[in-house]
């Protein structure tokens, strides 16, 4: 069967304001919306067309963490994936981690595509999709705005500092996702019923032989330097006035 | 623990990228350290010959190969491990080029990333932000094995010229994957300074209102010699192109002059230019995020301000 396997990450919600912990020990998460991680959206979104155009036939999202990440697994069914994949993870999963858990669920699943965000909003760490790909041995296509699948070849366009750059990959392949892939669906009430019914297996680290190490260990938490709140000028005039005084003209 | 770092260069085939020289700095937060550049290419002696000048910089090897034009990372990656047994810490920068490439090998080495490094603190202590720049980790690695590295262009100066350290020839022979395959890259070619190291940035967003209004930007930059950025608003409804995107998810930039015109400064935005020198916001509501963070505001209708800035100037 033709599948796509697309990653989730539980993460705090874009809109919140969030605020490290005053003992440094991490940021403030009880009580914070939580959501999937936006470039998770996407992924799952660009996997779902690519099935309604004919292009696989399961789309199938796995998640690595705490029992809480089923909350999202649940709306990614809800967004239309077929079932999902809910490896147990208490604790930090760093990116090595995370990779090699789903390397695992790859040996199973067999996917002929595999699509993650190119980062996650929390860590911000953008590393899993290519760890994932050289644990795999096979193409990495990082940051797409445009993907074409032929057959047994993908063509990426990837939104990079020069431009756009386009690759061809052999699949099965990895792909991570840029803001302008697409636009993902909202979620409909009575989808989110069916949601309920559709598969999600439990798996953990320890069944699919992967060790949760953790290799950084995280020592501080700090909130960033504030600026300065600075002057209101009046016109255009002013402001040339403030710069050439602060040499900058 | 002294470090020997392995950084590997950006350049597109004949130029060094400034990102490197900005590597070397921080790299050099390691005292001591032992600094080699690595430029894979097809024939590298151009850039290996930029990269030798930079100050501190121990040893250029050069990995060349017919494969090594675009940088692909699939390619890359394995070129780079067959190197890497000497090294304690192997570095490029947070740009696209390296963000692609780093995490590959860091996944090849089965080594812990450090992504967007900001100081280095010890050869094992690093900080870096996360949460869109809304908190500042500090992480330890063991201190065994490898750590690879992506740097924060935006928190270091570029190293100085002067050095004339040696270069050399790798040898390294491994299979390529023919997996992956170049086929294009489509660069917009523009006259004015490249946005992620220009002096001045004039950036605008959603209120610009089409691609034509962006126009009033280029004019003023021009004048002033700045590189245009734009807000995603203003890329995703296509005013602007993609590379233009300054924020979380696009460029982070540290420029003496930033200046923001019609933009609302979203969290995602401003973690793109908080280490800007000065921070000038031109917006109509008084009450935008964005004047929190400016350094000088000017409340008002950027029709009117920005054609007014460029005849005053
Ligand atoms: C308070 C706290 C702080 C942390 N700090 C760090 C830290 O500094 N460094 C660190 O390495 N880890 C840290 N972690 C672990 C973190 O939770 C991540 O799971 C892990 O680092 C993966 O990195 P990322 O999400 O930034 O990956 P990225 O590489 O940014 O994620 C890219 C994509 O990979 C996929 N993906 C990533 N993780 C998962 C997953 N668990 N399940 C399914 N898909 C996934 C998603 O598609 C995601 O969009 C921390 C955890 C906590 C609770
Ligand atoms: C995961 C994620 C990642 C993101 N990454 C980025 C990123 O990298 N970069 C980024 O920029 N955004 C990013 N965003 C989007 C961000 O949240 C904001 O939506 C975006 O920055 C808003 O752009 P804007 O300020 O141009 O538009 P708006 O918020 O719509 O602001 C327009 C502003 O223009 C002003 N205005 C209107 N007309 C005039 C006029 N005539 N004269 C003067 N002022 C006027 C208005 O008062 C308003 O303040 C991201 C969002 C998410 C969820």
């Amino acid at each position: 069967m033709k599948r796509i396997l697309v990653g989730i990450k539980r993460v705090v919600d874009y809109n919140v304001r969030i605020r490290v912990k005053p003992d440094g020990s991490g940021v403030v998460t009880d009580g914070v919306k939580m959501s999937i991680n936006p470039f998770d959206e996407i992924a799952l979104e660009e996997a779902l067309r690519i099935k309604e155009r004919g292009g696989a036939e399961e789309v199938i999202v796995a998640t690595v963490g705490p029992a809480d990440c089923q909350q999202q697994l649940r709306t990614a069914l809800a967004m239309g994936a077929d079932r999902a994949l809910h490896v147990q993870a208490d604790g930090v999963v760093e990116p090595l981690t995370a990779a090699r858990a789903l390397l695992k669920l790859i040996e199973r699943e067999q996917p002929l595509l595999v699509i993650l965000g190119k980062q996650a909003i929390d860590d911000d760490n953008g590393q899993t999709g290519q760890v994932l790909a050289a644990l795999w041995n096979r193409p990495q296509a990082t940051y797409a705005s445009k993907i074409e699948l032929t057959a047994g070849t993908a063509r990426v366009t990837r939104e990079v500092d020069a431009g756009l750059e386009t690759l061809d990959v052999d699949l099965p392949a990895v792909i991570t996702t840029d803001l302008r892939l697409n636009e993902p669906r909202y979620v409909k009430l009575p989808d989110i019923m069916k949601a309920k019914k559709k598969p999600l297996d439990t798996l953990t680290l320890s069944a699919l032989g992967v060790e949760q190490r953790q290799q950084l260990k995280l020592v501080r938490f700090e909130p960033p330097p504030q600026r300065q709140k600075g002057v209101r000028v009046k016109d255009a005039a002013e402001l040339l006035e403030a710069l050439k005084k602060k040499g900058l003209l | 623990m002294t470090g020997r770092v392995l950084i590997i260069a950006e350049h597109d085939g004949t130029r060094l990228n400034a990102s490197t020289a900005k590597c070397v700095t921080c790299a050099h937060g390691m005292a001591g350290a032992e600094i080699t550049i690595a430029v894979c290419a097809v024939d590298a002696a151009a850039v290996a010959a930029q990269a030798a000048q930079l100050s501190g910089v121990s040893r250029v090897l050069c990995v060349e190969n017919p494969a090594n034009g675009p940088a692909l990372a699939a390619v890359w990656a394995p070129q780079l491990l067959a190197l890497a047994a000497p090294f304690t810490h192997i570095l490029g920068p947070s740009t696209t080029f390296g963000k692609d490439l780093m995490a590959r090998i860091a996944g090849l080495l089965e080594a812990p990333q450090v992504s967007d490094i900001m100081a280095i603190e010890s050869p094992t202590r690093f900080r870096r932000p996360i949460y869109a720049g809304n908190a500042i980790l500090t992480v330890e690695s063991s201190g065994e094995g490898k750590v690879v590295g992506t740097v924060r262009t935006a928190s270091f100066e570029a190293a100085a010229g002067g050095g004339t350290a040696p270069i050399e020839k790798a040898a390294v022979s491994v299979e390529l994957p023919t997996h992956t395959r170049f086929v294009s890259v489509s660069a917009a070619k523009s006259d004015r300074p490249d946005l992620q190291t220009a002096a001045r940035v004039i950036s605008g967003g959603r209120a610009l209102g089409s691609a034509e209004g962006f126009k009033i930007l280029y004019s003023l930059a021009d004048k002033l010699g700045a590189a245009v950025g734009a807000s995603r608003a203003a890329v995703d409804a296509g005013y602007a192109p993609n590379e233009m995107q300054v924020g979380q998810t696009g460029k982070i930039i540290a420029p003496e002059l930033y200046v923001a015109v019609g933009i609302s400064g979203a969290i995602q935005h401003l973690t793109g230019i908080k280490d800007a020198r000065t921070i000038v916001a031109i917006n109509k509501d008084g009450e935008a995020p964005i004047f929190e963070v400016a350094d000088l505001g000017l409340v008002g209708d950027l029709f009117q301000i920005i054609p007014e800035l460029e005849r005053l100037l």
